[in-house]
């Protein structure tokens, strides 16, 4: 791959001035291609876990425990409204300062490193917000069909599961897709706590080569694209789950 | 609104319940991490202020430029439209941090006036300008999706008046429009000041960056990390909590009067 391009590039830089590094120099390459990866497990990670997070609050919130009740929001409330970056740095530093260090033979790592607790910050900040989007979207979900269900003999938790779930999840779509193109952006916020995604492999290439506006295009291009992809598949989703005759 | 009726009253001491965890830990330092903190608080407030004051700056340029932009959006002329259809969408698109970066790296540090003196232009004002451009770029959005959601027979019945385009839109549209913009842009406005703090990343001296410099010159003792984060998050929240509640309150009536 690189054989091919190399050449076209290192012209590119002779004739021009342009440098676009990572596509002639194989050691930059290596860094830009593992910066990708990194940022793409790192952005499916998070958006997992708040995925997760997501359908559980939802799942707390919509039960008749009031102090479990009173939690879900406590935790909604306290992480949207204070700064994301601040949020990754307490987990970082100050809860990763906490957590018990593993013997690696000869010296200690932590449990979690930058990589896990920036999936555990930002999942658990993106939750927040799908918290609410999943409940607006089972409250969205007719009040006649979930009594179809009970009286069809489904427990409360079969309703929940089978019935509910699967139509909430088709009503808060769109929704979600903000939501999970914005998580992907804020993945690089892990940058902060040095994770080597792509703003941070390709941060390092520019402190080496002095080609920031290369570098810079290329990290604006790569979430261009990236959110492009994201948003095609997710429109791909909401047609294949449209339900003929219901909603819109 | 009784959902939220506990939170304001339970994060004041959750604030509080780290200091004496800590004090228990380091057992002769009683309390040595919250005294500091204490001590720091005014440094730390020092440095909000400086996110506020980026904040509304960056908030006022977003909202001028977003305009601009949304109308350009909206025009009949694809000179104006591609465009701006264009700038939206790649700041839409590219995480604020990014954003940042350019503008820190691409703008020059240094400005000469016509006069021929150079002045030097503070990381701050970089900064603002580098919140300001996701900001302008999602109220364009909001300005061309506000225009598009009224009605068409407004438009229509404007043209059987006899209104021109221009007195269209600020006679009969644009008004319409406000109201349903208000929210969002509260909304974005929350945002924008949540986002603030990534200025410190580039050296901005604002509350993130005073918090680690207070850390720092007060022994960078690992007991302070929790206290002292939390003292921050519990300034912001002070700051946007009211807000979005309001923001909230706002959404809901005006879904309800439309």
């Amino acid at each position: 791959m690189l054989d091919l391009i190399a050449p076209f590039f290192e012209r590119l830089y002779e004739t021009t001035g342009l440098n676009f590094s990572p596509f002639y120099d194989q050691y930059d390459w290596n860094r830009f291609v593992e910066g990708m990866w990194i940022s793409l497990k790192l952005i499916a990670c998070i958006i997992a876990v708040s995925l997760v997070i997501g359908v559980l609050g939802a799942a707390a919130q919509s039960s008749k425990n009031r102090p479990l009740r009173w939690l879900v929001a406590i935790y909604i409330e306290s992480f949207r409204n204070t700064p994301p970056i601040v949020q990754l740095l307490f987990f970082y530093f100050a809860l990763g300062a906490i957590t018990p260090q593993v013997d690696m033979g000869g010296w200690y790592e932590p449990v979690i490193g930058s990589f896990g607790w920036s999936v555990i910050a930002l999942g658990i900040f993106g939750g927040s917000y799908n918290v609410e989007i999943f409940r607006s979207g089972i409250e969205a979900v007719p009040e006649t069909t979930v009594e179809a269900a009970e009286s069809l003999g489904f427990s409360g938790l079969k309703t929940f599961i089978y019935v509910t779930l699967p139509l909430a999840f088709r009503i808060c779509l769109p929704a979600l897709t903000n939501n999970i193109i914005s998580l992907a952006k804020t993945s690089s916020l892990a940058y902060v706590i040095a994770v080597p995604e792509i703003t941070y492999t390709l941060n390092g290439i520019w402190s080496d080569n002095v080609n920031v506006p290369e570098m810079m295009i290329l990290l604006f291009l790569y979430y261009i694209v990236l959110v492009a992809i994201i948003a095609r598949a997710m429109a791909m989703l909401e047609r294949r789950l449209a339900l003929p005759g219901y909603g819109q | 609104m009784n959902r939220l009726g506990p939170i304001a009253a339970i994060v004041p001491p959750a604030l509080l319940w780290s200091a004496p965890a800590i004090a228990q830990q380091t057992g002769e330092l009683r309390e040595s991490a919250f005294a500091t903190l204490v001590i720091w608080m005014p440094f730390i407030f020092e440095g909000f202020v400086l996110n506020l004051l980026m904040s509304v700056l960056a908030m006022a340029l977003a909202t001028i430029t977003g305009v601009i932009l949304g109308f350009m959006q909206i025009s009949p002329s694809a000179i104006l439209r591609v465009p701006a259809r264009l700038v939206t969408h790649l700041f839409r698109n590219s995480p604020w941090i990014v954003i940042l970066f350019a503008i820190m790296f691409l703008v020059p540090f240094q400005v000469t006036l016509p006069g021929g003196d150079t002045v030097l232009v503070p990381a701050w004002i970089k900064a603002t300008i580098g919140f300001a451009l996701p900001v302008m770029a999602n109220i364009s959005e909001i300005l061309r999706g506000a225009v598009m959601s009224i009605p068409s027979g407004q438009w229509e019945s404007a043209e059987s008046l006899a209104f021109t385009r221009g007195q269209t839109l600020r006679h009969i549209i644009l008004p319409q429009c406000i109201r349903r913009m208000l929210p969002p842009w509260m909304n974005w406005y929350a945002l924008l000041t949540l986002m603030t703090p990534i200025a410190a990343v580039l050296g901005v001296n604002e509350a993130l960056g005073n918090t680690q410099a207070a850390m720092e010159a007060a022994g960078a003792r690992p007991e302070f990390l929790v206290p002292f984060y939390l003292f921050l998050m519990g300034i912001f929240f002070a700051f946007i909590y009211p807000i979005s509640i309001f923001t909230r309150r706002l959404e809901r009536r005006f879904a309800a009067v439309t």
